[in-house]
């Protein structure tokens, strides 16, 4: 890793489906050597997915997601890592967080309705042997995901022409 | 013109209207235009620097402040000419905030000008210095220069220009509209002739943290230069603070004392709110500032490529956010080759005799604007060309039949 690296990083993280070519111009190196580099950086695992970061809500898609508190009992030896697996495997988990505070895990959880979520919680989290309680919150807006406003309306102010 | 024209003074009738006036009417009637006509920055001021903003309105910061701007500001300042380019200027008498460079180019031409002194200025540049040249009583003396020379100021033209009125010698490196900066030993070259016929500069270095792919020389940073040079910056492009108008201009303590004379009868101070934003923009936006340089870097490179690729020759920008393509091979002037690009493929950017008659054969691109409208915009100047292309075989053919 790199300056290189980091700035070619950068670039897709703001862009995943910019060309190589484009790429390549925008940093005066050759085209081949980005393709090398993100070869490389896909093989060592430091660029994990490309993927699009979604308005569901403008789709019309009904969707609930909650941020779930979750106090466990670390356990001897593997510390958290078992029960944090134990929970991410579930497909309505999108993320899991070990974390400082009050609380051990942030789960985020999505669903299609709120009885869904609150359902797969009493069910599924709660009923975990190391699971100690668990708090609900359910998302009411998103504002910012992922360093992206999700309504930005801060569009272009300038004059058209100016010297 | 109605009867009451004739009532505006002599000196304000004699200034030609702005070339980018009736360029500007053009491209806001027309829909769907990507405008690389901007000399701004598309960013808007960091979140952190429009905070602390809030946060001094909020604590009552809304009063006059010192003539010659808060002293913490001129501290900042000071302590950045230091750290950037190892000069030390005293923040209680060489250091005056003002209303954007505009106002510090005005102050510095009206504090040095008597009525017939000429005052040289390197074309093609930004359009400010000969209209406030002549309204200070001053004599503007454009010195051309060339796309061959890299846009840069040759010492033996200039040398050319220099008569006996000859005071002031106008420098803006990183260059709008051309993007070309000086080099060092170029500059070395200027610094000999400002002294050999006692000349005075004033150095507008507004793009200065924009300089890719090297350092960019502070004129005033050269041996014995600093006291002949009136070093004009501010906030409004490295920041994306055009809109805040705040600006500095640094110099020898009697420079700066005649123009703080001006400014306190005109302006009294630059905003105070402006201010107190410029203040932590100097302390904390270091981070911010480089990233938007970064990109500005990519967009520069990926515009001049594009440029090349459609054949618009470009000599290479180091600096600004500009990039100055020269159009002579289409066989249209600057104005008309902009009319038409804008008509036919709804693309703004501005004639090149804007700034100057030696920018004529050249547009100005403003790569201040988003990667995918660079691309659309290179695509649809693209189109443009092809067009042209044909049109002119056509019409030559059409020639050979007669």
């Amino acid at each position: 890793m790199d300056a290189l690296d980091r700035e070619i990083l950068e670039i897709l993280q703001d862009n995943s489906r910019i060309s190589h070519r484009e790429i390549a111009t925008m940093l005066g190196i050759a085209e081949e050597e980005v393709t090398k580099r993100i070869q490389e950086l896909e093989k060592k695992g430091i660029i994990i997915k490309y993927h699009t970061l979604i308005n569901w809500e403008k789709a019309g898609e009904e969707k609930v997601s909650a941020i779930i508190e979750v106090n466990v009992t670390p356990q001897r030896g593997i510390g958290f890592d078992a029960i944090a697996e134990r929970i991410y495997r579930f497909p309505e988990v999108k993320s899991v967080y070990l974390v400082s505070g009050r609380y051990d895990l942030a789960v985020l959880v999505e669903g299609k309705n709120m009885k869904e979520v609150a359902f797969f919680v009493a069910t599924k989290l709660a009923t975990l042997d190391t699971v100690q309680s668990t708090a609900t919150h359910f998302v009411l807006k998103k504002y910012k995901q992922e360093g992206v406003i999700l309504e930005d309306k801060e569009e272009d102010k300038r004059l058209v022409i100016s010297p | 013109m109605s009867r009451w024209g004739e009532y505006v003074a002599t000196a304000v009738r004699r200034i030609p209207p702005s070339g980018i006036r009736r360029f500007f009417d053009l491209v806001a009637e027309t829909p769907g235009v990507i405008s690389l006509g901007v000399g701004e920055p598309d960013f808007v001021t960091p979140w952190h620097i429009r905070e602390a903003c809030i946060y001094a309105l909020e604590r009552g910061f809304t009063m006059y402040t010192s003539n010659y701007g808060l002293l913490e500001l001129r501290e900042a300042i000071a302590r950045r000419m230091q750290r950037t380019y190892g000069l030390s200027y005293d923040p209680r008498q060489e250091i005056l905030v003002t209303v954007g460079v505009s106002e510090g180019l005005d102050l510095a031409l009206r504090a040095l000008l008597n009525p017939g002194d000429e005052v040289l200025i390197p074309e093609p540049c930004y359009v400010s210095y000969s209209p406030c040249t002549s309204l200070a009583g001053g004599v503007p003396v454009p010195v051309p220069t060339r796309g061959e020379d890299n846009f840069r100021l040759r010492a033996e033209e200039l040398e050319k220009h220099i008569s006996k009125r000859t005071k002031v010698l106008v420098l803006s490196y990183p260059n709008n509209p051309t993007g070309a900066i000086m080099e060092r030993e170029d500059l070395l070259a200027i610094a000999d002739l400002v002294e050999k016929y006692d000349l005075i500069v004033i150095s507008d270095e507004i793009y200065d943290e924009l300089t890719y792919d090297g350092q960019h020389t502070c004129f005033a940073s050269l041996p014995r230069m600093r006291d002949r040079t009136i070093l004009l910056n501010g906030f409004s492009k490295a920041y994306a603070m055009t809109g805040w108008r705040v600006g500095y201009a640094c110099g020898n303590p009697e420079f700066i004392g005649a123009m703080t004379k001006i400014h306190q009868y005109t302006m009294l101070c630059a905003p105070i709110t402006a201010q107190m934003a410029a203040i932590e923009a100097l302390n904390k936006g270091e981070e911010e500032m480089k990233k938007m340089v970064a990109a500005y870097n990519r967009r520069r490179r990926l515009v001049v490529e594009g440029l090349r690729q459609i054949g618009l020759p470009c000599f290479e920008p180091k600096g600004a956010f500009y990039a100055f393509p020269s159009i002579r091979e289409t066989g249209l002037s600057s104005e008309e080759f902009c009319t038409r690009l804008l008509q036919e493929v709804g693309v703004a950017v501005v004639p090149g005799n804007a700034f100057g008659a030696s920018g004529e054969g050249h547009v100005r691109l403003s790569y201040a604007a988003s990667t995918q409208q660079l691309t659309e915009a290179l695509n649809r100047m693209e189109t443009f060309l092809k067009k042209l292309k044909r049109q002119s075989s056509a019409a030559g053919c059409a020639g050979v039949g007669i």
